[in-house]
């Protein structure tokens, strides 16, 4: 489970968050959809502890994650730019959450095989991500994430810059990572049609509110 | 074929005027002299002695440089703090400050209680290590100069992930990126190595110009000069444009393949 608790967060840049409180359930897809530039991303950067709030908690599960470095959190950030490491191939892009959780070498090779087996890079382990097609890519940084073995998945417009097969795809990927690792999840996206594919709960982000689509 | 405008070939021109007096310029000082009487010259116990010193002195600034440069490169590109514009100026400062000032403030600095306090315990005054505290002082201001344009181009994004991942910043700066930035740090080592090879002024006023002691070669060049002995001068002088061309070609080629 997610929860906001009165988070509010001026960035003196056009928009803020106001006392926003919203929870999304343990084991559920949750869609949050709003305009571009309405502070999605900035969201979920507070939640993976990228940004401080100015006020306000954030809890997974009974946990309160408000003060919590990044690397704490057990949160898996699929980010809208890639942000890839620019000098590690794909195989380093996944052994490295496994590297820092002090793994071993045996343990390590097996995962990235199986987790490149799953995401369909076995082929691609010792190529540069940023000669990669947009699909591989979203691939390789979603891999990079579950890497980590999270508690939640964040992910900024992963479908946004991709063709429709691409598309359609990735959302079965995702899917399946949500059902295959138990994850909580948060998908950021202006598309309606994103979030009526994959969304088990659609939220809408409305001058700095969270709002039930429904409303 | 199409005929190239008049915009490229003002260029075109401008760039050979330029790099057509550089060339004139070596050429004639190369003229001046002859392979025989280099390799006379340079059989010099003294030009010898100066040229060892000057490559360990050069080698030891670049990566005392680079220590410095990374992190303060990484300080000014990554964060916003009241004053950084002030701060920035400060460092600039061994750059626009003449040279022989750079070598006065240094001597000024440990005539001080505090510079008296550093010489117990490590001679700077007229000493070897004080000539690479004199090239130290400017070769490290142009490495952060270069570092921090490098992290500039380096998008933090990166990094931030990492985080997310388990890494403390610290970590995410040593495995994401510095290994991103080793062009960078190579270029910036290899901008230090360069001036402190041409540094001069400071080194005089601050080191001495000691035979056999703090004498590295634009000293050399100077005290060759001041007694009339321009072949070996010139000598000197072209053996330090050869050692400049061999550390530049090595930086492009290497550059290349990191």
């Amino acid at each position: 489970m997610i929860r906001f608790e009165n988070i509010s967060l001026d960035t003196g840049s056009g928009f803020a968050l106001k006392d926003l409180s919203f929870t999304v359930p343990s084991g559920k897809y949750a869609v949050l959809m709003g305009r571009t530039g309405c502070g999605k991303t900035t969201l979920l950067e507070i939640l993976c502890g990228l940004r401080q709030p100015d006020s306000g908690s954030i809890f997974i599960g009974d946990r309160n994650i408000t003060k919590l470095p990044p690397g704490k959190r057990r949160i898996g950030y699929v980010p809208q730019d890639g942000a890839f490491f620019p000098t590690f191939t794909v195989a380093e892009h996944l052994a490295f959450a496994p590297r820092l959780q002090k793994k071993s070498a045996p343990e390590i090779a097996t995962r990235t095989a199986a987790l490149a087996e799953r995401l369909g890079l076995t082929h691609l382990l010792d190529r540069l991500p940023q000669n990669l097609s947009g699909g591989e890519k979203q691939r390789v940084v979603l891999g990079r994430a579950l890497a980590a073995d999270p508690e939640v998945l964040l992910l900024d417009e992963p479908l946004s810059a991709l063709d429709e097969e691409t598309r359609e795809d990735m959302a079965v990927l995702l899917q399946s990572a949500h059902h295959d690792h138990r994850l909580t999840v948060l998908h950021v996206t202006h598309l309606r049609s994103e979030a009526i594919r994959l969304g088990d709960l659609v939220l809408r982000l409305e001058k700095g509110r969270v709002l039930s689509a429904d409303d | 074929m199409k005929r190239p405008s008049l915009f490229w070939i003002t260029l075109v021109f401008i760039a050979v005027l330029y790099l057509g007096f550089i060339v004139a310029m070596l050429a004639a000082t190369a003229a001046y002299t002859s392979l025989g009487e280099m390799w006379q010259a340079l059989q010099s116990r003294e030009i010898r002695y100066a040229t060892g010193l000057s490559l360990l002195t050069c080698t030891v600034t670049a990566l005392l440089s680079l220590i410095l440069a990374v992190p303060i490169g990484y300080l000014l590109a990554r964060s916003k703090f009241r004053g950084k514009a002030l701060v920035e100026a400060a460092l600039d400062i061994p750059i626009v400050l003449p040279p022989l000032v750079v070598g006065l403030c240094l001597l000024i600095l440990f005539q001080t209680s505090f510079g008296r306090m550093v010489e117990e315990h490590v001679a700077f005054t007229y000493t070897i290590a004080g000539v690479i505290l004199a090239q130290l002082v400017i070769g490290a201001a142009f490495a952060i100069r270069t570092m921090r344009g490098t992290f500039d181009h380096l998008s933090s994004r990166p990094e931030e992930v990492a985080m997310t991942l388990g890494c403390s910043r610290f970590q995410a700066v040593r495995f994401v990126t510095l290994p991103a930035a080793r062009r960078g740090m190579f270029a910036a080592a290899s901008v230090a190595w360069a001036r402190s090879l041409g540094e001069f002024g400071p080194i005089l006023v601050f080191a001495g110009a000691t035979r056999m002691k703090t004498e590295v070669l634009p000293t050399t060049v100077w005290l060759e000069l001041s007694v009339g002995n321009l072949e070996a001068a010139v000598a000197v002088g072209l053996l330090m444009v050869g050692m400049a061309m061999i550390v530049l070609v090595a930086v492009r080629l290497t550059g290349e393949s990191l």
